[in-house]
């Protein structure tokens, strides 16, 4: 599995991402920094780490939608290529228009730093296959502005689709429909708010997050 | 030639940020408040000198990057 992990200024789970990749794949993820204005060849993913990208300015995720390298991005994942975007990732893919609906400031108005639990709600897409449908996972969650807003026909739509891919079993933010990750109608491009990068060591907590990876990397062996 | 921008959130999105706000001004004594919604403000300072090109062009601007449209509207004012 070849893979990119894009840098924003204020990225900051790019190193923990790349880290993930390398470990379920064997094989170096590729640093590609936002500046730049087209992809590596023959990525078969490409993913957006959680952080701060451009200091959160105007809307989370708002700045960074619209950096040169997003262009080959929307691109790419036009052509059928994975995306994964974590956190902040998440928010990015909203606003560049590659996910449906919008995230904004938690219900709660605080940041939000714990692990939460969250179930599998599909297995059916290259990102989950690893895990069992209805599973329960622990991930952890760091964001101000996790609540995912969608009307009742786009829920509809995402349940009609068995596109959301995990809920909260305790809602931290007042998502609609404690949705906590979304797949796009092709199914190859993931939006998430946990982060399973942030949970590939046993020293740092666990290694649940692995299923992730090693999904992906079973799931797109290179040629 | 400037423009002012304003966005707000749409009817039915709830503004937790605005319920915050409304929450403390009754802690402050202000009744009466029935609801209180928070948005933004946005100037822009502009080289086109024609109204409706202005107009034209700022509303661009709001449906490409200024405004989430699936949470907010804008309206734009020309100076």
């Amino acid at each position: 599995m070849r893979s990119a992990v894009i840098v924003f200024p204020g990225s900051n789970c790019d190193r923990d991402m790349a880290v993930a990749l390398e470990r379920a794949s064997g094989v170096k993820a590729q640093m590609v920094w936002h500046k730049d204005a087209s992809l590596p060849d023959g990525l078969d993913v490409v993913t957006i780490p959680g952080g701060f990208s451009f200091g959160d300015y105007l809307r989370c995720g708002a700045i960074a939608a619209r950096s040169p390298i997003m262009r080959s991005i929307v691109d790419f994942a036009n052509k059928g290529g994975h995306v994964l975007g974590v956190c902040n990732g998440f928010q990015v893919l909203i606003e560049a228009g590659l996910l449906p609906g919008a995230l904004m400031r938690n219900s709660g108005l605080k940041f939000v730093c714990k692990n939460t639990e969250i179930k599998v709600e599909t297995s059916n897409s290259p990102f989950t296959n690893a895990y069992t449908k209805g599973e329960k996972v622990t991930y952890p969650i760091a964001h101000h502005d996790g609540n995912y807003v969608a009307d009742a026909s786009l829920v509809e739509r995402l349940r009609g689709d068995d596109r959301i891919a995990f809920t909260y079993m305790d809602n931290p933010n007042g998502s609609t429909a404690d949705i906590a990750g979304i797949l796009s109608e092709n199914r190859r491009v993931l939006g998430m708010m946990p982060h399973p990068e942030r949970l590939n060591d046993p020293e740092l907590g666990g290694v649940d997050g692995n299923k992730m990876f090693t999904s992906l990397a079973e799931s797109l062996v290179s040629a | 030639m400037k423009a002012r921008v304003y966005v707000t959130l749409k009817n039915g999105v709830l503004d937790p940020q605005g319920a915050a706000v409304q929450h403390a001004l009754g802690s402050l004594g202000f009744d009466g408040v029935d609801a209180v919604r928070q948005g933004k403000v946005i100037e822009l300072d502009l080289a086109e000198t024609d109204a409706g090109k202005a107009e034209a062009s700022v509303t661009q601007m709001c449906e490409k990057l200024l405004a989430n449209t699936v949470i907010e509207d804008f309206k734009v004012e020309i100076l």
